[in-house]
């Protein structure tokens, strides 16, 4: 298994010192990948142009959307900008795409909400045909176009996984709900009739240092998914605050057959990288 | 802090232990419309882990419980005129009435104000006065009902009838019993207490068959009372309130609104036959004390966000089990062709929680009992002393002995050329056959250049594709196993690209295809060819023709494929189909072609080999194909000469409502193996020895395909 860092590009006082310096010491670190969060009604960075703004300064490392909201955007655009970022990357674009949940961010975008699942399945479809096609250019570097992974945890989103992705891409949680959601997201490659076996990514949340590092990173996620209700307790329960739990969380995803696991700081500045590496180099 | 409690069983009377416990200021008020000393049902059962959190949470509640308690670890299960024990199953019970004394006992000491036979008819003035409410009243909750648009309770009836008894008569374990009479199969859960509690479960006919309807209460006990006397011997049976009822399940959206929570089977219920009710409600209480403990309570919401998160995996995880059990119950008849031994691991694993490993673990004795009679029923030898487990026991299909119970089965793939296999797929075909599987798949092999999924999908149509075979069945010969080919046509889904970036991505040069109706699989695929007569003809011959071809390769096996959309399937489904000739509209019509086929081909493979179908359990789409015509074409297909049935479901459209739990397909097998007396094979994702055990065990399937995590069967 691999291991990701999540760019701060939701969290506050993040310019372009900072999404450089995470970028830069990404790639020239223990990192596989940079990750970026969605969302539209929100004081966060677009995660696609701030993708765009790392891969001028990186050689090596994935970029990856984990996660955009996909019917959030017109089809046409999303298959634009992804192909024209892994031209500009030079084939390291990962695009993780899924529903998204936040209502807001639909009206504030003028897309319907309702119709998000049939708008999507059929967006997957026409993604590939755009990077495939003549109409839209560029031409992707990725043959096919870029990795495209599906996220979502219900019968629904694994078959757009089987049907339309390179792999699943999960939403964050223990190892144990990875474990459990990656194996549905398998199964139904396998009984659908895919070969080989669907690329799997997970998510996880840090905040390294001492206990008001920890509760910031708990309130700044308590917030970030207020409007799941309890759902965003169980986000913030699983926040990493010490090597251990990082070592222990890593460990878990790695015996659960993640491809590439994503950290992503919960609290702003350099530090929570420094931390995260420092952990990452001599731990794992 | 005010806090109102409505209801006072044992769910609503431990939150208000815990909470005047932790919090010795807070106001706590507890309301039941029936008196202090009434109390519905008999016993109730906890297992082990329950225990330790009841424990942990008040200590002297958890003694006292536990003085109480009757423990036993058997269950046992009378079916047939047999008996069969396993032992193992930790369980502790006791009287429903005691809990709530203890528990009344407790809240009295620390001060909780209890108002019995008083009504709340408004839960919001409550939610007005108090700053919290507790809606902990029960199955039938105003608290729930009063909130149901913030709620969004779900209720859904299960099928069979029962009623709860209770007898002097000692039941000192766990006792499934299983009686047949006159007016169908009856099932009694009993289990140990100060008076044992004797629940009767049926279906709605055997009900109606027996009069029960018409019958009263003291008819109705002497019914039970005669059909039961062997076990019940001289003793009664009593009834507390003489009723005969469905089982409702609740589920709810959310179980927290403003200042509002529900708790027990106001917010949930599980079916008796898990034995979780109590075990449910008393946990959330736990679980409500460890929220303000956590969090702050001036932050209501969050405390009450953090409870929900705390008990919403485990309620799921609760009720899923309980709703394969409630199935279960609700079916058996469909397990009455089973043998004792077979019925009795059947009913132990119907949850899916205890495995095969999970019985050896808890009772080693048992499971050996088990891997005997298995093997010498599977032998056909009267006695095995020493055996091995179901998974390694051989299955006869004809003249062909399959060694064990794994098969691999592999996705298509696309690296022939003009039909002829190339050298990856016929490698896979020898290393698959050398892990030691008990047959081994070709992947869906073509039997026309126009039936063939991909330009690299392998073919078994000219003699030079059958050559090329024969030298990977010699190569595979070497080794042990049973060799197995798949024929197919793709029909309407052919021409497409390689599956590598994804299903039913059309050729921009593909070739004419053919299908029963001339629409195309997706928006984007090829409208096919309506087949005309010589269209069904030729097809037929081709089948014929790879059927000949697969014999004289050397292949002991052979499957046809009439699922997933490909052309057999989609004559099949009404949703594909919409012939007007005699191949298409009733069920009748619409089965006709792939019979003809499957009749042609069982004329030509020689009788000592046997023939397989791959057939769908269902489209997963309304107006598609249902389980119901899975039955009637697997009885059809039975008649015909087909010695199993290879279950799969999906994919006739692209627009289905597929299903990817780890179970879903090895129910349909299950369902049409034990509808139909019919041997299996299932094909849902597993990947361990235990998964194996586990479904050949409980006669789901008679062979399991397989995915061991270090083979790739699909490359």
């Amino acid at each position: 298994m691999q291991v990701g860092i999540g760019l701060p590009n939701t969290l506050d006082g993040t310019d372009r010192d900072l999404v450089l310096e995470y970028a830069r010491r990404a790639d020239a670190g223990p990192f596989t990948s940079i990750g970026v969060f969605d969302r539209l009604v929100y004081h966060s960075l677009d995660p696609m142009q701030t993708l765009g703004v790392c891969a001028g300064v990186t050689d090596e490392v994935r970029l990856a959307t984990s996660i955009i909201a996909g019917p959030l955007r017109s089809t046409a655009m999303l298959a634009k900008k992804a192909a024209t970022l892994d031209v500009l990357s030079d084939g390291r674009l990962t695009l993780g795409v899924a529903l998204g949940a936040r209502q807001d961010d639909y009206e504030a975008a003028g897309a319907d909400y309702r119709s998000r699942g049939r708008r999507f399945t059929r967006q997957l479809e026409e993604l590939r045909q755009h990077w495939e096609g003549d109409d839209i250019g560029p031409e992707p570097v990725q043959p096919g176009g870029p990795q495209l992974l599906v996220g979502g945890e219900s019968d629904p989103a694994y078959k757009r996984v089987a049907r339309f992705a390179d792999g699943w891409i999960g939403a964050g949680g223990p190892p144990r709900r990875f474990g459990s959601c990656a194996e549905s997201a398998t199964a139904a490659w396998t009984e659908s009739g895919r070969p080989g076996t669907p690329a799997v990514w997970g998510h996880g949340y840090f905040a390294l240092g001492d206990e008001e590092t920890a509760s910031a990173g708990e309130e700044y996620l308590l917030d970030y998914y207020a409007f799941t209700g309890p759902f965003a307790e169980r986000i913030a329960d699983g926040l990493l605050t010490t090597p251990q739990e990082v070592v222990q969380f890593v460990r878990g995803y790695e015996e659960r057959g993640c491809d590439e696991l994503i950290m992503f700081p919960t609290v702003g500045g350099i530090e929570q990288y420094e931390r995260l590496e420092r952990i990452v180099e001599s731990e794992l | 802090m005010k806090v109102s409690v409505i209801g006072g069983g044992p769910g609503g009377l431990y939150a208000s232990v815990l909470l005047a416990n932790t919090y010795p200021d807070w106001e706590i008020d507890v309301y039941d419309r029936d008196p202090a000393d009434n109390t519905y049902g008999w016993g109730i059962v906890f297992s082990d882990s329950t225990l330790g959190r009841l424990r942990e949470a008040d200590y002297r509640t958890h003694e006292r419980i536990t003085d109480a308690f009757t423990k036993w670890d058997p269950i046992d299960i009378y079916y047939g005129g047999e008996y069969i024990r396993c032992r193992g199953h930790s369980f502790a019970g006791l009287m429903r009435a005691r809990l709530k004394d203890i528990l009344r006992e407790r809240c009295a000491e620390l001060g909780v104000t209890m108002h019995w036979e008083h009504t709340v008819k408004d839960p919001k003035a409550h939610a007005e006065e108090a700053d919290l409410v507790i809606g902990a009243d029960g199955l039938n909750s105003t608290t729930r009902e009063t909130y149901e648009e913030a709620f969004k309770p779900r209720v859904t009836m299960g099928s069979a009838k029962f009623a709860w008894f209770g007898t002097e008569k000692p039941f000192d374990v766990f006792t499934f019993i299983f009686r047949e009479n006159e007016h169908g199969l009856w099932r009694v859960h009993a289990y140990p207490g100060h008076k044992s509690t004797f629940i009767v479960e049926c279906t709605e006919e055997t009900y109606e068959n027996a009069g029960l309807d018409e019958m009263g209460e003291e008819e109705g006990l002497a019914y039970f009372e005669e059909l039961f006397a062997d076990h019940l011997g001289s003793y009664n049976l009593e009834s507390k309130l003489y009723q005969w009822r469905n089982f409702p399940l609740v589920k709810c959206r959310t179980w927290s609104h403003e200042n509002v929570v529900l708790l027990g089977d106001a917010a949930h219920t599980a079916h008796f036959s898990v034995g979780s009710g109590t075990k449910m409600a008393m946990e959330d209480a736990i679980a409500l004390q460890e929220a303000f403990i956590e969090k702050d309570a001036s932050d209501l919401e969050s405390v009450l966000n953090w409870y929900e998160k705390e008990r919403r995996d485990p309620v799921n995880r609760i009720q899923e089990a309980a709703r394969t059990s409630r199935k279960y119950f609700e079916t058996t008849e469909r397990f009455t062709d089973l043998e004792p031994e077979r019925f009795a691991f059947n009913l132990l694993t119907r949850s899916g929680r205890i495995t095969y490993d999970e019985l050896k673990i808890r009772d080693d004795r048992y499971a050996d009992r088990f891997d005997r009679w298995f093997a010498s029923h599977a032998t056909g030898e009267a006695r095995r002393t020493v055996a091995r487990p179901p998974m390694f026991q051989p299955l006869d299909l004809r003249e062909v002995t399959v060694e064990n119970r794994t098969v691999f089965l592999p996705g298509p793939s696309s690296e022939g050329t003009t039909g002829l296999p190339g050298d990856r797929q016929r490698a896979r075909l020898v290393d698959l056959a050398s892990e030691g599987a008990g047959v081994v798949m070709t992947e869906p092999l073509a039997v026309s250049e126009r039936g063939r999924l991909h330009p690299g999908t392998p073919g078994i149509y000219t003699d030079e594709h059958a050559d090329s075979w024969t030298d990977a069945v010699s190569a595979a010969k070497e080794h042990t196993g049973t060799l197995g080919a798949e024929l197919f046509h793709a029909g309407r889904r052919g021409a497409t690209q390689p599956r590598d970036r994804g299903l039913d991505r059309p050729l921009s040069d593909g070739w004419e295809l053919l299908a029963p109706s001339a629409k195309p699989y997706t928006r984007r695929s090829q409208t096919p060819t309506a087949m005309n007569e010589t269209d069904l003809e030729t097809v037929r011959e081709a089948f014929v023709d790879a059927t000949a071809r697969a014999d004289e390769a050397g292949f002991d096996l052979l499957q046809l494929n009439m699922a997933h959309g490909y052309l057999l399937g989609s004559f099949l489904s009404p949703l594909t189909n919409e012939r007007e000739d005699a191949y298409g509209g009733s069920f009748e019509e619409r089965v006709t072609y792939p019979l003809e086929v499957f009749d042609a081909i069982r004329e030509t493979w020689p009788d000592e080999k046997p023939l397989t179908v791959k057939l769908n359990a269902t489209d997963w789409r309304p107006g598609g194909f249902t389980l119901g015509d899975a039955f009637r074409t697997g009885r059809h297909l039975d008649e015909h000469g087909c010695d199993l049935l290879c279950v799969v479901a999906g994919q006739t459209t692209p627009n289905d409502r597929s299903k990817f739990d780890s179970q879903v397909l090895e129910r349909y097998s299950e369902q049409i193996r034990n509808e139909l007396g019919v041997p299996t094979m299932s094909t849902n994702y597993i990947t361990t020895t235990d998964d194996v055990n586990s479904q050949v065990g409980r006669a789901s399937a008679d062979l399991c395909a397989w995915h061991p995590p270090d083979v790739d069967v699909h490359y």
